[in-house]
Parts: structure tokens; sequence; C-alpha cells
């Protein structure tokens, strides 16, 4: 087991009134799963995401990650898990538009403070991996929406995390690119034993998942492999 | 890829923001460079003017009048040689050049003159006339112009500021004032007999104007002797500096000298001080101002790169950047604009002040090398000072909220 929610609570404050954008989720995730979170608007996909590394606060439950609960560590302990051990995708890329891919995708190391000899070894080494070798000094308005789509890749693994929290990644692309960073993300998950969360609309993305689960007014209604 | 390359490569994908940003505290720091560029050399100048009008401050006998110490009637009061050594073992700072003195009026012949008692060496530059006279020794400080360590402050010398002593001046040896020398017909290497004693004229003085060309003088020891005044003086004379001055030099001198008076030629010292003062306001209003001005430019211009960089924070964040690491980024962009702005400043401030210097106040201004460190210092700080609270709110900023913003 390399994550576990247990009865996590997420409440807002809406019109004086409280709302349940998740309401007590539950779930385990085995190493190497391949995990598809899906539902319509507003079923609370993207903030169980966002939850489960701290980007938002829940309200109460647990939260497991690698043996160790999660839920309640300060800010700053939450930021080095997620900078060791955690890659975001997410549906508009997040590139820093300054900066050239290769640059880009060094950024999880700079935070590290991988020497540069090495960040750029392994920079290379991942552009080539995901196809962008020939785009290295590009930046990101020079790139097209799949090949910035495959740079946010290379920068969500290039420092090995263990874990990879995807939100409609393939939100903004077209049904072609869609598939291939579908593709894509399957080999990273299969040829790194990756464990990848990704929240989705689409069914086609979701049959990607080797455990699904379906969100509905902040509930999990159905989960399977 | 560091921050810190992070943070020049966006400066420079960024220029004209950049520029903009540098805009106000370079303007700003040159104001003070150009402003005080022209005051040092313009306080130098007055300092040398009135450095040459003599000394500043006398020690006279409580019971003595400023009439007696000119006038140096047979009677009047003295006080004792030890005053000098309590003086000079104080801590008083501003009173390096002393000359004590023992006036008396006494007769030559039918000619009524004034014999003055003088320690060579530590007859202080008020008599710069003297200097032309060829009776120089080595150099003395001198007390109203910058001291060697204000030199270094404005990171100047002028060595016309040095002063000269009287090097020796034997015991059977004399100084002849102009007039005196007319009246008696004194020639140099000629000889003059005071109340007995012989003494050999060394030099003639130039005539200055002053009660000094009706004088003769003396080693203080032999005209001590020759009055039967031992260890007396009738005055203290001393070269004070005027910052010294304003900083309560007399009343730190009365306290350790209880029993005297200790008076200020006031017009010579309160225009010094007065001229002084002025610069240091303008230049410290000046200050406030650029310190506000150039605080409050710098951080509107990190508050809108901040906003403008919401996003970049939150995917920083995502990826586990700490909160440290944004403040690095800003406060690291700050710094290099203040060292930028301090630079750019210094260089712009000194060419306006060489440039402008002899247009509006008809002196010469040269590049002061010291006011670059402090331009870099004070810009820096300018520069820190208005970048901290939008640093801040930018190291609070919710990384969620932020990355949601599409």
């Amino acid at each position: 087991m390399i994550l576990q929610g247990d009865n996590i609570l997420k409440q807002y404050h809406h019109n004086g009134g409280l709302i349940n954008a998740l309401d007590r989720v539950s779930f385990t995730v085995q190493k190497g799963d391949f995990v598809t979170v899906t539902g319509p608007s507003g079923s609370g996909k993207s903030t169980l995401l966002l939850s489960i590394f701290g980007l938002i606060r829940i309200t109460s439950g647990n939260i497991i990650f690698d043996g160790n609960r999660i839920d309640s560590i300060s800010d700053l302990k939450l930021a080095h898990i997620r900078k060791r051990s955690v890659g975001y995708i997410l549906q508009s890329f997040a590139l820093v538009p300054y900066l050239t891919t290769i640059q880009n995708v060094m950024i999880p190391l700079a935070l590290e403070k991988i020497p540069r000899k090495e960040q750029f070894k392994r920079a290379t080494e991942i552009l080539d991996y995901v196809g962008l070798s020939d785009r290295m000094e590009h930046l990101p308005r020079e790139l097209s929406a799949g090949q910035q789509q495959r740079v946010a890749i290379a920068r969500s693994i290039i420092h090995r995390p263990q874990i990879i929290m995807a939100d409609e990644p393939t939100g903004n692309l077209d049904p072609r690119l869609s598939l291939e960073i579908l593709e894509f993300l399957s080999k990273i998950n299969r040829e790194n034993k990756i464990t990848i969360i990704m929240v989705t609309h689409s069914p086609i993305a979701a049959e990607y998942g080797t455990m699904k689960l379906h969100l509905n007014e902040g509930k999990i209604i159905a989960s399977g492999k | 890829m560091t921050i810190s390359k992070l943070v020049l490569i966006e400066l420079w994908k960024r220029k004209s923001q950049l520029i903009s940003g540098l805009l106000a505290i370079t303007l700003g720091i040159a104001v003070i460079v150009a402003i005080q560029s022209v005051s040092v050399v313009s306080e130098q100048n007055v300092a040398r003017n009135l450095d040459n009008l003599g000394a500043n401050i006398l020690v006279l006998p409580q019971a003595a009048s400023i009439d007696d110490y000119y006038t140096s009637d047979i009677d009047a009061p003295t006080l004792p040689m030890d005053y000098v050594e309590r003086i000079l073992t104080s801590t008083l700072a501003g009173v390096d050049n002393m000359s004590p003195k023992l006036t008396r009026r006494v007769k030559v012949g039918s000619q009524s003159i004034v014999l003055t008692g003088i320690l060579p060496k530590s007859e202080i530059a008020s008599k710069p006339l003297w200097q032309s006279s060829g009776l120089m020794g080595a150099g003395l400080k001198t007390a109203c112009a910058p001291t060697q360590s204000a030199n270094q402050s404005h990171g100047m010398e002028d060595k016309k500021l040095q002063r000269k002593a009287i090097d020796t001046l034997y015991s059977d040896d004399c100084l002849a004032g102009f007039q005196v020398a007319k009246r008696l017909k004194l020639a140099v290497n000629g000889r003059v007999s005071i109340m007995g004693k012989e003494f050999k004229v060394v030099k003639i003085l130039s005539e200055t104007g002053t009660v000094d060309d009706d004088r003769i003088f003396a080693n203080l020891k032999d005209v001590q002797v020759l009055l039967k005044l031992e260890n007396q003086v009738s005055a203290i004379e001393i070269m004070g500096c005027c910052n010294a001055i304003s900083d309560g030099l007399l009343g730190r001198l009365r306290n350790i000298l209880p029993d005297t008076r200790v008076t200020t030629i006031g017009q010579i010292v309160s225009t010094q001080i007065e001229t002084n003062q002025m610069m240091k306001k303008i230049t410290l209003v000046m200050l406030v101002i650029i310190f506000f001005v150039g605080g409050i430019s710098i951080g509107n211009y990190i508050w809108a790169n901040v906003n403008e960089r919401k996003r970049e924070i939150g995917i920083l964040r995502m990826m586990g950047a700490e909160r440290s690491t944004i403040y690095k980024m800003f406060l690291l962009k700050a710094l290099i604009l203040g060292v930028a702005g301090g630079i750019l400043g210094y260089m712009l401030g000194t060419l306006a002040g060489v440039v402008l210097g002899p247009y509006l106040a008809g002196i010469v201004v040269k590049p002061v090398y010291i006011y670059l460190v402090w331009s870099i210092i004070l810009s820096v700080a300018i520069s820190l000072a208005g970048s901290i609270f939008p640093t801040y709110l930018a190291a609070k900023f919710d990384p969620h909220s932020n990355l949601q913003e599409d």
C-alpha cells in the first residue's frame, strides 16, 4: 500500500452554510496502481487530488502516504514530500513561460539542489524519453499543446517520484493527442512502476486505470479494479 | 538550473519592466550622490576658508576678559600650564591643535611691544600666514577641516588642509612681527634685548594685519622665566573642530577646566556650524524622501511582479518549493535591483555633480569613490525594505487558488 485515505472530509463555508466537497472518502492505492478518478463537475475529483498532498487542507480524516500520516504534518514537511515524492501534471500544463523546455524540466531538480551536471544529464534523458530532445531550447509558446503537456510530464517524472497526480491531463488536447498522452502515462506507469492518480472527465481516459474511483457530490459511489 | 538563475532569467526576459523598476531608485540615488558630492566639496571649501581665520576656542582664566587677552596687561590673570595636559589627557575629540601662550606687554628700549611665549610645534596653524616664513615643520591636523577619518569617509583628501607647525624655536631665538620689526629696526640674524635677555631674530614675519604684527614671539619657557610666571600661561588657543563644537565640546571643556572661561569666536564657529548643519539637513531630508519614494516604487514593481507571477508561484509551491524559496526569489531580485540601482545612481549622480558643480556652486567636484559603496548599501536597503511586504504576501499565497486561475 502506498497511499490510503480514511474518512476524508473537506468542508467549505458557502453562503453561511457548510458544503461537503469531500464527504468521508476512503480509498487504498497500491504501489504501481494507475488510479482514475471520474465524476461530474463539482463532484470533488480535483479537491481530492489536491487534498492528498496538502495543496488543500482537509477538514478531518486520515491520509497515509508510504507508511506515514501526512494529513496533520506541517506545510514545510508536506512541501518536502511533494518535492521528493510527487509529480504533478495539470490540464493547463503549468509551464513557466519564460523558461525553455529543458529549464522547465529541471525545476524539480533545482528545488532539490541537484548539481547542474546531473540536472542536465537527467533532463536530456527525460526529454529524449518523451520525444522532445529537438525542442530543448524552445519556449512553451513555441511548442504545440501536445508538446507542452509532454514537457509537463517530463517535469513530473524527472525527480523519480513515487506517485504522479494528474488533473485532467488531456483536458486541453484533441482526441489524437489525448490518446498519445494517455499511452505515454500508461507507459510510465508500466515501465517505471510509478503510481498514477489521474482525474478525468473522459470515459476513454478512465479506461486506462487499473483502479477506478467514481465520485458524486463528494462521495465515492463506485470503485473497482 | 538554480533559483538564482531562474531569477536572472526572469529579469533578463522582462527587461522593460526591469528598466522601469530601476528608474526610480537610480534617480533617487543619483540625486543623493549629486547633492552629497557638491556639498562635501563645498563644506571643505568653507572649512578651509574658516580654518585660515585662526583659532576658534579660547581658554582664559576665569577672571580674564577677551580684552585682557588682546591688550596683554601686565597684571592680567594667568592659568596653570597643567591645563594643557588636562585637555590632552582627556578623551575629548576635536581639540587636536592647541597653543598655550603667555603674553605680556613689555618695554624694549622706549618702545612698548607685546612679548608672546609660544611652544614650538604646538603653535598651531592659527597663523597660516606664517607658513610663508619658511618655518615649516611637520604637518598638523586641521581642526575644522575634515580629519583623516572624515577624509576617508568622504573619500577625498585635501593636501592643502594639512597645516604646518613651527618645528623648532630655540631658547635664544625669536620671531618678530612685521610692524614691531619695522619700529625696532630689526633684521634677520640681528639681535634684540628684552628684559635683559638677548634674542636672535630668526625671522621677520610677513604682515598679517592683526595684533601679531606688533608682537615678538619667543619660546614659552624663556618667556615664563623672564616674566617670573613659570608654568603659567595667559590663554590656551584651540582650533576646535566645528562639528565637535556643535556637539558640545565647549561644555565638556568647561567640565574638565571648571575655573576657566571657555569662549568661542562666535561668528566664525556659528557660520561654519550653520553651513555644515544646513548641508546635513538637506541631505537628510533628501534621504528620507528618496527612501520612501524609492521604497514605494520598488515595492510597487515587486508587487506587480508578484501578481503577474501568481501562477508561477503556485506551480513552484505545488512542486514542493518552500516559502523560503519564494522569499529568496523575490528578495534576490530586489537585491539585484538594489545593486544595479546603486551603481547606476552613483554614476549618474557623480556625473551630474561633476558637470553641474562648477555652474551651480562654482566648485570643482571630483568623483567620491567611497560613495559607490554607500550608494549600493542605501539602494539595496531601500530595495529590500520596499520588497519585503509584497514578498511576504507572495510566500503566503495559497498555491491551489493560484493554480486554478486559468
